[in-house]
């Protein structure tokens, strides 16, 4: 699913850049579901921004469903955005003035699909994260944990090829992050691939795969046996 | 770009930020108010000096006399000037390129009485021609002739308001009233666009009036209507050589400011007419200003717009917003706000106009109007400008990278 070879990225800052990517490799095939791990600094935001095409690389390979990710124009990196890659961010972004089930719609609106099929669609993701009750109710109406799971739902319903979250639960209390891990899970359960990036041990162990990043490179990739998030909630 | 789903898009943004709305709309909708109003005081000024002598002709002189205040040709100073006859003939004999028609006019004030109704009015005595200087309306009878003047008849011609006052509405014409203790037969009513006090007026025939006054041959003053062909600078040489010739005739210094003067009717008209028109064009200036504060008043809302939604910007385009959908969509919902108060302050701008009226008469505006393709005209830059007035901060919005926009809290 996700091919990445000698991949680079530096930033400059004033006269000195500074070299955060130092030639990656690994690759991700479809149902997975990966933990990359590093301390703040590591690189492990910038490699998601990069998988996530809010960000290029200053040189490498990277490979997605087969599709070479190089030369991209805005409008094209929005393309395959919408039609590759779901988001979850740390602080949810939801849009504030839309109510839970206009943002799930989103997506949807941006791939084009006609009004109806866009709510019905919506509100189906919205019932598998369990807040078809909550449809209606704008984003300030609703806890941490829900806003999280209508991002969720909202990455979902493009039926993207991979979910990439960032940092999924590093706004939220460890019992309302292991209920997002378990909707996650499930998520992956069904056959879609995710990418998790995060610092907690704890969550990383929810996933199948561990990827270890520190000071730009790969120092551990290994699977785990995966704690069901489940068994805490 | 300009399907179903996108204006229900826009309309749910737009419904959904009341006042980020209010305000764009209102910026707009106050200068285009502004602009409709102003221009439309600017055109009424126009009408109100065009008012002053649309009911009189304009290609006329009125010669008067007056008291010498100088010494010329061994006259003393202090000698009063008064035409007589012959002037009349001496005029028409010396101009006649320049002549369309003269009359000499001699006023008084009288009581006229038609039985037990009586009243003081202005009696006119003047020739025929005096009709067309004054543009006199005839709504029943006959206006004076050449045989009234030769045989010094005793035949008046009233104003509207003077059958009125003592008629009370009873047809006057072919009665007898008695101005100033000699019997008249009105021969005709006329009207005056020149309102209420001129048609109070009464015309008499010029030589009746001499006779009355001891036969005399005096006259207090000369319209001449000259030919309109002439031009304005033919007018004004006409008038030179009109005083000229007066002064040579009367013996009046050439530097004597008294002793006669010509009113010169086209002269006054242009001065007035150039002095509204100054007026107008200031006027027009700040209503420009206006419209220019409207464009820059929208630039900044559009600005602090943009940069409020950067987040959402940012989102919309990680979910896969293409630049040109979020450029879209701001602009749409810019070009849709200017348009709806653009046009709702124009309606509203013009409603004003319609119902000032004459209500403002006093201060010299008169049924202010703005011609519509003038106001559409002025609306429509605005939206122009609004569009962009919003492109250029949308450009830039859709620059930004998704990760720079998220990351602004």
């Amino acid at each position: 699913m996700i091919e990445i070879k000698e991949l680079h990225k530096s930033y400059k800052m004033g006269a000195n850049s500074l070299h955060v990517l130092k030639g990656l490799n690994f690759s991700i095939k479809e149902g997975e579901l990966v933990a990359i791990m590093g301390s703040s600094g590591s690189g492990k935001s910038t490699l998601l921004n990069i998988l996530g095409m809010l960000d290029e690389a200053d040189s490498g390979e990277y490979t997605l469903d087969g599709v070479p990710i190089k030369n991209l124009n805005e409008t094209k990196a929005a393309k395959y955005r919408n039609k590759f890659l779901g988001f979850v961010f740390q602080s949810f972004n939801l849009i504030n003035y839309k109510s839970a089930l206009e943002n799930v719609a989103l997506p949807l609106y941006y791939q084009k699909v006609p009004r109806k099929q866009r709510e019905e669609k919506a509100l189906k993701y919205l019932e598998q994260v369990g807040l078809k009750e909550w449809a209606e109710h704008l984003p300030n109406e609703l806890s941490g944990g829900q806003k999280q799971r209508v991002a969720i739902a909202r990455a979902m319903a493009a039926e993207p090829k991979v979910l990439l979250a960032d940092e999924p639960t590093g706004a939220l209390d460890s019992k309302t992050s292991y209920e997002v891990m378990d909707l996650i899970q499930k998520i992956n359960d069904q056959g879609n691939t995710i990418l998790v990036v995060t610092h907690e041990e704890d969550i990383a162990h929810m996933c199948k795969r561990i990827v270890h990043l520190k000071d730009g490179v790969i120092v551990e990739d290994k699977k785990v046996e995966q704690v069901r998030a489940s068994q805490y909630v | 770009m300009f399907s179903r789903d996108n204006w229900k898009e826009i309309f749910e943004t737009i419904q959904k930020n009341k006042l980020r709305t209010f305000l764009s709309g209102f910026t707009v909708a106050l200068g285009i108010l502004i602009f409709v109003v102003l221009f439309g005081f600017g055109n009424g000024l126009i009408n109100t000096f065009d008012d002053f002598f649309s009911d009189d002709a304009t290609n006329v002189f009125m010669v008067f006399t007056g008291r010498t205040t100088m010494p010329y040709k061994g006259y003393k100073a202090n000698r009063n000037i008064e035409f007589d006859n012959s002037d009349i003939a001496d005029i028409e004999k010396n101009f006649p390129l320049f002549l369309e028609y003269i009359s000499p006019r001699i006023v008084r004030q009288d009581t006229v009485a038609y039985k037990n109704e009586s009243n003081n009015y202005s009696i006119y005595a003047v020739a025929p021609s005096h009709q067309f200087s004054e543009m006199t309306i005839m709504m029943k009878g006959r206006y004076l002739d050449v045989l009234d003047i030769k045989n010094k008849t005793k035949n008046a011609v009233i104003g509207r308001l003077v059958e009125q006052d003592l008629f009370g509405g009873r047809n006057a014409v072919g009665k007898y009233i008695d101005i100033g203790g000699s019997s008249f037969k009105v021969i005709g009513v006329f009207q005056d666009d020149g309102g209420d006090r001129e048609e109070r007026n009464i015309f008499i025939p010029y030589t009746t009036r001499q006779l009355i006054e001891r036969n005399t041959d005096k006259i207090d003053a000369i319209v001449i209507g000259f030919k309109p062909q002439i031009g304005y600078a033919g007018a004004m040489a006409f008038e030179k050589s009109l005083d000229k010739f007066i002064r040579e005739k009367k013996y009046i210094n050439p530097q004597d400011q008294n002793g006669i003067f010509i009113r010169n009717v086209a002269d006054q008209l242009r001065q007035n007419q150039q002095f509204a028109r100054v007026l107008q064009i200031i006027v027009a200036f700040v209503a420009f200003g206006t419209i220019i504060a409207g464009i820059i008043g929208i630039s900044n809302i559009m600005v602090f717009v943009v940069k409020e939604r950067t987040k959402e910007l940012g989102i919309r385009k990680a979910l896969g917003a293409t630049p040109r959908a979020v450029i879209g969509t701001i602009l749409l919902e810019s070009v849709f706000i200017t348009t709806v108060s653009g046009f709702v302050g124009m309606l509203i701008g013009i409603v004003i106009l319609g119902s000032i009226d004459e209500k403002l008469e006093d201060f010299f505006i008169t049924n202010p109007y703005i011609d519509i393709p003038m106001a559409i005209f002025a609306t429509i830059v605005l939206i122009i400008f609004g569009a962009i007035a919003g492109y250029v901060p949308a450009r830039r919005a859709a620059r930004i990278k998704p990760i720079v926009a998220l990351r602004d809290e």
